[in-house]
């Protein structure tokens, strides 16, 4: 009788095929691209559009190309396509700048340490986390040692820092060391101390609201008149100051949101508990608020690795300065499309890479709250 | 007797030094007045440095070069100028072109973000993924080498004036250029004008009293019909009746160029694409958030109520998705102004190119000229700022 | 963490903080850092480009390695700063560099106004215009409307607004930073006439795909003397630079080059050879360096010929004619004061 009514015990349902016309290709095809009329001739624009751009761009860039050449006419006389052999010639410049051949094995082996640190900063679930975070925190001082050399090692001049390398210094530097300051800042914005908070104000406002070009020009040009007479110091370190300023800034606003997002009661229920103002941020409110603004943080950090192709216009020789002089050489003058394009391409794989990353600490943060 | 010298007691106590810092509102004020020194002290040390530095230069400083001729020519200008201008003259022009490209780069990268967020949740597989592929890549490159990439795209690939794409015989297409032809307004054209400004009075007008009717008693009246009719079709109108008041001056190509109409040069087309492009791909990601962070719900309550589809998009979904889209969007239209500082590396003659660089070269007053850069894109950036909170508290929620 | 990255910035800051002595005599502070500072361009053909093993090359560097030889005797003991057309004359007067050899103009208000110093003049160079021989332009007068691209940061926007007033002919600038932009500008045909240091219009034409079709026209419409230039104040440190400059061209006037030099050191029947080159007086001392110093320079760097033969000269792909930097016996006007 149970088995005329019901033919399967529960949870034993065979899995059966949808039925014809529900799955499969064409019905994918049909209910992705053709749906309606207007669908249909969007996708027929778009197929058009690819069709034209796609295979002359391909050819170009890779069947045409030439990988390996000695000069320009070489190139031209191999194929019509890209000149890649250029590249080639001088990745070792677009990686290292100017480091010395010899001593780039410093470089290196500071990139893979910098890969050990951050590691455990990223990867919450990593094993001995707690000990590698000190690896990670006393990190800026080995990085620093081993790329600019003294005590023991060989001294390399930031004149010589240049290439890609210098777009990471650049850009970690800027963020490692204005993460505490921003921090600072946005504490300060929200203090109840009148000055403090109009000095934090005024200071991310008058930053936010000024290009960073100026400022680097600011760097380059003005800021000697502000040292004592006589002293001087390295461009680099100037343009670093400026850069640090910069992005403190908007991680203070970044991090702005984030204790703002922190309800009221946790701070109050601190000061109940009879922790001081230091102790309750550092114990309860900054925890939380720096967890949610991660996203916002790494966002800011792609932000300012991209703006550090800025500092070409002052004369330092990022990806885009090496490119500069290199295309000064009689042998390869104008090939600039080539290097464009294989700039444009690095920056794409950091940056997609970044951004993947803070949107998966984006879901992960959010599930993480919807089950509390 | 003891409790009267208890009841003294707080008195005695704020003698004691330590209880300066131990007493919350006293140690506030002590942390401010020391704050407030240190930064005088800073801000006295650094002011001292550059006298001194200025005097050991033999500088002085001051802003009279704004009043010495220039000496060199701009290619774009709004306002009369040539090389015999002063320095100052020469800033207005750069301040005017940083503005054209700021507003239009904010008009056209709206426009592009919105078309872009809606692509980006069309139904439309190809599209949908075409739309996520250009986002993608266009948000991770630098800005910097979008300008450049654009500028020669659009330099090799248009064509030389004396193959000009002609449209029309008016309208020319050049790697020098889009040359469009120039209105020329005679006598009578005022009262076009004033035909405008009476359309556009009228209209408002027209709308606060539909709205005071539709709150009294329901009707609703074809609003934008009328608006249009009258701030569009009465300046035809007129237009029509005063005999074309109107000529226009049409480009020719005379020599080595065109000559006469107006002028798109192609370095301000390129900066123009290259900051709309890359702005755009931010606001369609704005976009796509503030609808999808419009509740579903929403739509169906509306459509359950018998909205039309077309009301519940104007009515509903857009009004809530803007409260999330304009706070971000704010940025972006700042970052459009202090992207468009960019220009200087393809030519095109904005602040930081003539007061910022030339001016700078040929005077040597770095402090000056940075100066006035700083201060002028700190009163931009603050402009629409405030701009964009005015209009964000009119839609934020009324909370009651 | 935090504060542990503020201590790495501070000790950062201390490291890279060098306060800059200068009261002490700018030969006193090159020795003492074991390098000369010396400020180029970002990059100009033949002037100064990198090559591929990354090495700065070219007429101008060739100036700081001359230097650095008649000082340390190692040519590779220079720190190259590359300075932008606006970055420039800051990074020298702030101590940044010790010298500039970067295609700057000797003019009146940079000598006195910005406070430097030009020891010489190491090209006799003047602003030209490069036009597409289509187009049949015989004279820069025949410009009226033309596009012109300038490259920006020099004094090349002024000369030319000058130019085309005093003509009474109108045109369109179109202001670049750099010469690679400008080169992409012409070959794209955004402008008519590409303007700058005739030397420049030569090394960007030799890189067109064909040189043939470009044109430099007649006019020359400004007197451009380029030299490499030292902050005010410090006069004997303007006289090493300048007779390092001096050394290099009266070497070639009296047939000294880099293969001979070591064989004329020894002694020869030209006293002024003999004070040049040390083995006669002691020129050296009076300048603070060896008698050796001008020797060094010519032997590692090379005569003033032949620095223009292997950047700029006629084999080249840049090909220069010396021109007006043809010494003074052979119809130029280098000319350099007496080794006496």
């Amino acid at each position: 009788m149970s088995t005329s009514t019901s033919p399967y015990a529960p949870g034993e349902h065979p899995d059966e095929k949808p039925p014809i016309g529900q799955s499969g290709l064409v019905n994918w095809v049909y209910t992705n691209l053709f749906s309606s009329p207007f669908n249909i001739i969007l996708t027929l624009v778009t197929a058009y559009f690819l069709y034209k751009i796609l295979p002359p761009m391909f050819n170009w860039m890779f069947f045409d190309a030439v990988y390996v050449a000695d000069s320009r006419e070489h190139c031209r006389e191999l194929n019509s396509g890209a000149c890649w052999g250029f590249i080639g010639k001088r990745i070792g410049q677009f990686t290292y700048g100017f480091y010395p051949h010899e001593l780039r094995w410093r470089v290196n082996l500071t990139f893979l340490l910098f890969i050990v640190a951050v590691l455990p900063v990223l990867w919450d679930n990593m094993p001995k986390r707690r000990l590698m975070l000190w690896f990670s925190a006393l990190f800026p001082f080995i990085g620093f040692w081993l790329l600019s050399g003294g005590l023991g090692l060989e001294t390399v001049e930031t004149n010589k820092w240049g290439g890609f390398m210098l777009t990471m210094v650049i850009g970690v530097t800027g963020i490692a060391v204005s993460l505490p300051l921003g921090i600072l800042l946005a504490l300060g914005r929200q203090s109840d101390l009148h000055i403090i908070r109009w000095v934090c104000t005024g200071f991310i406002e008058f930053i936010r609201g000024v290009p960073l070009i100026t400022l680097l020009f600011v760097a380059s040009t003005m800021l000697n008149y502000f040292l004592p007479p006589g002293s001087n110091f390295d461009l680099l370190l100037r343009v670093l100051i400026m850069v640090v300023l910069f992005s403190a800034a908007y991680l203070a606003e970044v991090v702005r949101g984030g204790l703002q997002a922190i309800p009221k009661g946790q701070v109050e229920a601190a000061d109940a508990m009879g922790l001081k103002y230091w102790q309750s941020m550092r114990l309860v409110v900054l925890p939380q608020a720096l967890k949610i603004s991660i996203p916002g943080i790494v966002n800011t950090f792609i932000g300012l690795f991209k703006d550090s192709t800025l500092v070409v216009i002052i004369g330092l020789l990022d990806p885009l300065g090496i490119g500069r002089a290199s295309l000064s050489d009689t042998k390869w003058q104008g090939l600039s499309t080539e290097v464009y394009v294989f700039i444009a391409l690095f920056f794409f794989i950091c940056c997609f890479g970044m951004s993947r990353y803070s949107i998966y600490l984006e879901k992960k943060l959010h599930t993480g709250h919807s089950e509390e | 007797m003891s409790q009267t010298t208890d009841i003294q007691g707080p008195p005695r106590q704020s003698f004691s030094i330590g209880k300066i810092w131990t007493d919350k509102r006293t140690r506030g004020l002590v942390i401010q007045l020391l704050a407030t020194i240190a930064i005088c002290a800073v801000v006295l040390y650094l002011a001292n440095n550059v006298v001194e530095n200025f005097q050991k230069l033999g500088k002085p400083f001051g802003f009279s070069f704004l009043q010495q001729e220039s000496n060199y020519d701009i290619n774009q200008t709004l306002i009369e100028y040539s090389s015999r201008s002063t320095h100052a003259r020469a800033a207005v022009v750069g301040i005017l072109n940083t503005l054209l490209v700021a507003v239009c780069g904010i008009i056209l990268a709206s426009i592009l973000g919105f078309i872009l967020g809606v692509l980006r949740l069309s139904p439309n597989w190809l599209v949908n993924k075409l739309a996520y592929c250009y986002i993608e890549f266009v948000r991770n490159v630098p800005v910097l080498v979008h300008i450049l990439l654009v500028h020669g795209i659009l330099v090799h690939s248009l064509p030389k004036p004396k193959q000009a794409i002609d449209v029309a015989d008016s309208f020319f297409l050049t790697n020098r250029g889009f040359f469009v032809p120039k209105p020329i307004a005679e006598p009578l054209f005022w009262a076009v004008i004033a035909a405008f400004v009476i359309g556009l009075i009228y209209a408002f007008w027209y709308r606060r009293s539909a709205r005071i009717k539709q709150a009294a008693t329901g009707e609703q009246s074809p609003v934008f019909w009328v608006m249009l009719g009258s701030i569009i079709g009465l300046p035809v109108l007129v237009y029509i009746l005063t005999g074309m008041p109107l000529a226009w001056e049409i480009p020719e190509l005379k020599g080595f160029n065109f000559k006469g109409g107006m002028a798109l040069k192609p370095e301000f087309m390129s900066l123009w694409i290259a900051l709309s492009l890359y702005t755009a791909a931010f606001i369609a990601e704005i976009v796509r958030a503030g609808i999808e962070a419009v509740n579903k719900g929403q739509t169906e309550a509306a459509l359950a109520l018998g909205l039309p589809r077309r009301r519940t998009l104007n009515l509903v979904i857009i009004p809530q998705a803007l409260r999330v889209i304009i706070p971000p969007l704010n940025s972006q239209y700042l970052n459009i102004t202090k992207n468009s500082s960019l220009a200087i590396a393809i030519g095109y003659m904005d602040i930081v190119a003539t007061i910022g660089g030339i001016t700078l070269n040929q005077t040597g007053r770095e402090m000056e000229c940075m100066l006035i850069v700083l201060g002028l894109y700190l009163f931009f950036s603050l402009t629409i700022s405030s701009i964009m909170n005015w209009y964000n508290k009119r839609l934020a929620l009324v909370e009651r | 963490m935090s504060k542990l990255t503020k201590l790495a910035a501070g000790a950062a800051v201390a490291a890279l903080f060098a306060a800059n002595t200068s009261t002490a005599g700018t030969l006193d502070d090159v020795k003492a850092a074991g390098h000369v500072k010396c400020g180029i361009s970002t990059g100009v053909p033949g002037f100064a480009f990198t090559d591929d093993g990354g090495a700065w090359q070219g007429f101008d560097p060739a100036v700081c390695k001359a230097v650095a030889a008649a000082i340390f005797g190692d040519t590779s003991k220079v720190k190259y700063t590359t300075t932008t057309g606006k970055t420039r004359f800051t990074a020298l007067a702030s101590g940044e560099v010790d010298m500039l050899a970067r295609n700057t103009t000797w003019t009146f208000s940079r000598d006195t106004d910005l406070k430097l110093d030009f020891v010489g003049v190491n090209y006799y160079d003047g602003q030209g215009f490069m036009i597409p021989s289509e187009l049949g332009v015989e004279s820069a007068k025949d410009l009226d409307g033309a596009s012109v691209c300038i490259q920006t940061g020099t004094t090349t926007e002024l000369n030319l607004a000058d130019f085309f007033r005093t003509n009474g002919i109108s045109y369109e600038a179109v202001p670049i930073e750099t010469n690679d932009e400008a080169r992409t500008n012409y070959v794209a045909g955004r402008c008519d006439v590409y303007t700058t240091d005739a030397s420049g219009l030569a090394a960007t034409r030799s890189s067109l795909e064909d040189p043939a079709a470009h044109v430099l026209m007649p006019e020359i419409i400004s007197k451009e003397p380029l030299g490499p230039l030292v902050r005010h104040g410090d006069s004997e440190w303007a006289d090493i630079v300048r007779w390092t400059l001096n050394a290099m061209i009266t070497a070639e006037e009296l047939g000294v080059n880099s293969g001979n030099v070591d064989k004329m050191a020894t002694g020869t029947d030209n006293p002024e050879i003999n004070r040049l080159l040390g083995s006669e007086g002691d020129l050296g001392a009076m300048i603070g360096l060896d008698k050796a110093w001008a020797w060094r320079a010519i032997k590692m760097v090379g005569n003033y010929g032949e620095v223009f033969e292997q950047y700029i000269g006629a084999d080249t792909p840049i090909g220069l004619d010396r021109g007006l930097n043809a010494l003074w016996t052979q119809g130029g006007i280098l000319y350099s004061p007496p080794f006496r």
